[in-house]
């Protein structure tokens, strides 16, 4: 199995000095977004520790994705500091390749390469990125794609699997580089009610596994069961958070209280 | 001589058709060899210069536009002539070979090109977001992720026009490559006989129809993509 | 460089050429004013003959259609000019022009009508027969205008190489605008004459291939 919590080597851009214990895993300060005349990220703060599964709800629109998305810097953001266990996520000089490598994301339309099985989807990025051989590559990504479910898909294409499958080798995808976070971004969204279970089931087992996961989703119910703590964002910043018992409970915010009755009393 | 027997004097005469065969079919080789030619380097380049406008230079892009609107909107023949009659004179000498060559590769190219780019914009942004967030580089996304897919969206309009630019080998004609039209026409002017012509008509046929059935198959293949 | 210009840039050549250049675009405007509706409209008739439903027609088209794809045009034009008087038929230039044009025109123009027809859901046209419309009627009001729309790129794409193709009238001596830019080219030993025609043809047909372009790009997103 492969452990996310695997100790890597030593990162030379991290500074000596800091505690490796203690320290989040990811740490977003005074973050800041626009496009043109649109702010849609007013200064967010965020530290999400190790191991911790942070649960981020919110009304359509309101800078979810675009948060997600500067994490990994596929947005750029406008000013503010993201630190991936203290290694510097933003600002120049920064080995974006390789940071990208540490910080997992899966996203809403699944995104799998079609022209290539569901195996070469995963040991894509092992043997360009990493260098791999093909058959350390091929080995790794079958324990990937064992561990979601899927090793009997892997010479299957993309087209040849179901929703819920494609999203699960997307997520193998990510696994399979070992990566210190995860970013899911409405990951069941897109899926028939039916199939959302089996990937909400891979999810639980990553974090039982330990792996750090920052998840932007409407299920609620899985919100309740596996989040450490839920976050609640409108209008580019965070509103309300908390563990899933008092956000769901007793939210303080008129804001939240009405989001939370539209999609669940609703 | 009855009509019959005239119409097969005139187009299927054995005597001229087992005498100029040899020549049409040397004929054959030169257009083979252009055509194989043609089409290997003029979708490299095409393909090279498509994936070169993917990084969004400007200059770059403006001008590999430039020349692919040029090549594109000039008759094949017009450039044929510019160059092959225009260069000795600046001083530059090239056989109608490597004229013909040239020309018809950087046709082929400039429309390789477009529709390569088409391809290329046409795949979702999501694969490259995908590809870049596993850590590939710009470089890397699109040449194992976003080029595959554009060839296959490219390969039947791709096959239309490869076909129909090796067929322009027969333009070699005017300015003396010894292509199959062109021993034809030299063969018909000796004898005084159309057979000659019908045999080249033939040879054309069977080179480009193989061609011609596999495009109207790949195209029924892929006809799907386009619903 | 000045050898250059001098050989391809010469505008004292070219004002002197002027005059034959232009009587030769005429031609090759009165070439296309002929060959492009006629390629279309034996297009048409092919697309609809590769359609149809009785095998003993469908076949014979589409061989038809694939037999003019894979001959190049000058071959065409050639065996049609030079090959057919000595069969007796004696026929002009112009003729030979029209007549090779129509059969390669038709096939590239009929694979073109024969997709955008394809493209259209058989609904449309029972749609249309429900409302008591004949089978011409259906095609001409409801099924064609949908499968020109949904082909239009291809459309003006292939009327651009048509427009190219008239080049080729040249090499059987008629006086379209390549023949009189060479006329000139060959009387002045200098390939300014032909450059002033390319320049021409760019006029013409750059708008067009930028169309092509803009339009590609629209159905590609
Ligand atoms: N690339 C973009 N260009 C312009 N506006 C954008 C872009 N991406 C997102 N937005 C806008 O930013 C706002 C927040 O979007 P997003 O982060 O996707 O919200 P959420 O994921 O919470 O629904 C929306 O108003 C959206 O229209
Ligand atoms: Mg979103």
């Amino acid at each position: 199995m492969i452990d996310p919590r695997a100790a890597r080597t030593a990162d030379p851009t991290a500074p000596a000095a800091a505690p490796a214990a203690g320290r989040p895993a990811l740490e977003i300060a005074a973050l800041h977004k626009s496009f043109g005349a649109t702010t849609v990220l007013s200064g967010i703060d965020l530290a999400v520790a190790p191991s911790e599964l942070v649960f981020v709800l919110g009304p359509s629109g309101s800078g979810k994705s675009t948060m997600l998305r500067c994490c990994n810097r596929l947005e750029e953001p406008d000013s503010g500091t993201i630190l991936l266990k203290g290694t510097p996520v933003t600002g120049a000089g920064v080995n974006l390749n390789q940071i990208r490598q540490r910080i997992g994301m899966v996203f809403q339309a699944f995104n799998l390469y079609p022209h290539l099985t569901a195996l070469k989807n995963v040991t894509l990025a092992l043997r360009k990125v990493r260098g791999l051989s093909r058959a350390e590559a091929e080995a790794r990504a079958v324990e990937a794609l064992t561990q979601v479910g899927l090793a009997d898909k892997a010479g299957n294409h993309p087209a040849a699997l179901s929703g819920g499958q494609q999203q699960r080798v997307a997520i193998a995808r990510a696994l399979a580089l070992e990566p210190e976070v995860m970013l899911f971004d409405e990951p069941t969204s897109a899926l028939d009610p039916e199939l959302v279970g089996d990937v909400l089931a891979v999810m639980r087992d990553m974090k039982s596994a330990g792996m750090t996961m920052l998840v932007v989703s409407h299920e609620m119910k899985f919100a309740q069961e596996a989040a450490d703590r839920v976050i609640f964002m409108d209008g580019g910043s965070i509103v309300e958070q908390g563990p899933p018992e008092r956000i769901f409970g007793a939210p303080e915010h008129e804001r939240t209280r009405a989001f939370l009755s539209r999609v669940t009393g609703g | 001589m009855t009509p019959l027997e005239r119409f097969l004097d005139t187009f299927f005469n054995a005597a001229v058709l087992a005498k100029y065969a040899p020549a049409i079919l040397q004929g054959v080789w030169v257009t083979v060899e252009l055509s194989v030619l043609i089409v290997l380097s003029g979708i490299a380049l095409g393909g090279l210069l498509a994936c070169v406008r993917a990084y969004r230079v400007r200059l770059l892009s403006f001008g590999i536009v430039i020349f692919a609107d040029i090549f594109r909107a000039l008759p094949p023949l017009v450039l044929i002539l510019i160059v092959y009659f225009g260069l000795p004179n600046a001083g530059i000498f090239l056989s109608s070979f490597v004229v013909l060559y040239a020309i018809l590769t950087l046709i082929l190219a400039a429309f390789a090109e477009e529709i390569l780019w088409a391809g290329i914009t046409s795949v979702a942004k999501g694969q490259w977001e995908a590809a870049r967030s596993t850590g590939l580089g710009f470089t890397q996304a699109l040449l194992w992720v976003v080029l595959p897919q554009a060839v296959r969206l490219a390969i039947p309009p791709l096959t239309n026009r490869a076909i129909a630019i090796t067929k322009m080998t027969a333009l070699g004609t005017v300015i003396g490559v010894p292509d199959i039209l062109n021993q034809a026409t030299t063969a018909q002017s000796f004898s005084g006989n159309a057979s000659p012509l019908m045999l080249a008509a033939v040879a054309y046929v069977l080179l480009f129809m193989p061609f011609v059935v596999l495009s109207r198959w790949l195209e029924s293949r892929f006809a799907w993509r386009k619903v | 460089m000045e050898k250059f210009a001098e050989q391809f840039l010469n505008l004292e050549i070219m004002a002197a050429a002027w005059p034959t250049v232009v009587q030769g675009l005429w031609v090759t405007l009165l070439i296309c004013l002929v060959v492009i509706p006629m390629g279309m409209a034996g297009g048409l008739l092919a697309a609809l003959a590769s359609l149809s439903p009785r095998r003993a027609v469908r076949w014979p088209m589409i061989a038809f259609v694939d037999f003019f794809r894979a001959i190049p045009p000058l071959v065409l034009l050639i065996f049609v000019y030079a090959g057919l008087p000595f069969a007796g038929l004696d026929i002009s230039p112009f003729t030979a022009v029209a007549v090779a044009f129509f059969l390669n025109n038709s096939a590239y123009y009929g694979e073109i009508f024969r997709a955008g027809l394809l493209s259209v859901g058989t609904g449309q046209a029972e749609a249309a027969r429900s409302t008591g419309l004949t089978a011409g009627q259906s095609l001409a009001h409801v099924v064609l205008p949908q499968a020109v729309r949904n082909v239009l790129p291809d459309l003006i794409s292939n009327t651009v190489e048509v427009v190219k193709l008239t080049s080729l009238a040249s090499v059987v001596s008629l006086g379209e605008m390549l023949h009189q830019a060479d006329l000139a080219r060959s009387v002045t030993y200098n390939a300014s004459p032909i450059v002033l025609a390319a320049g021409i043809y760019l006029a013409i047909l750059w708008p067009c291939v930028r169309l092509i372009s803009r339009f590609e790009r629209r159905m590609a997103t």
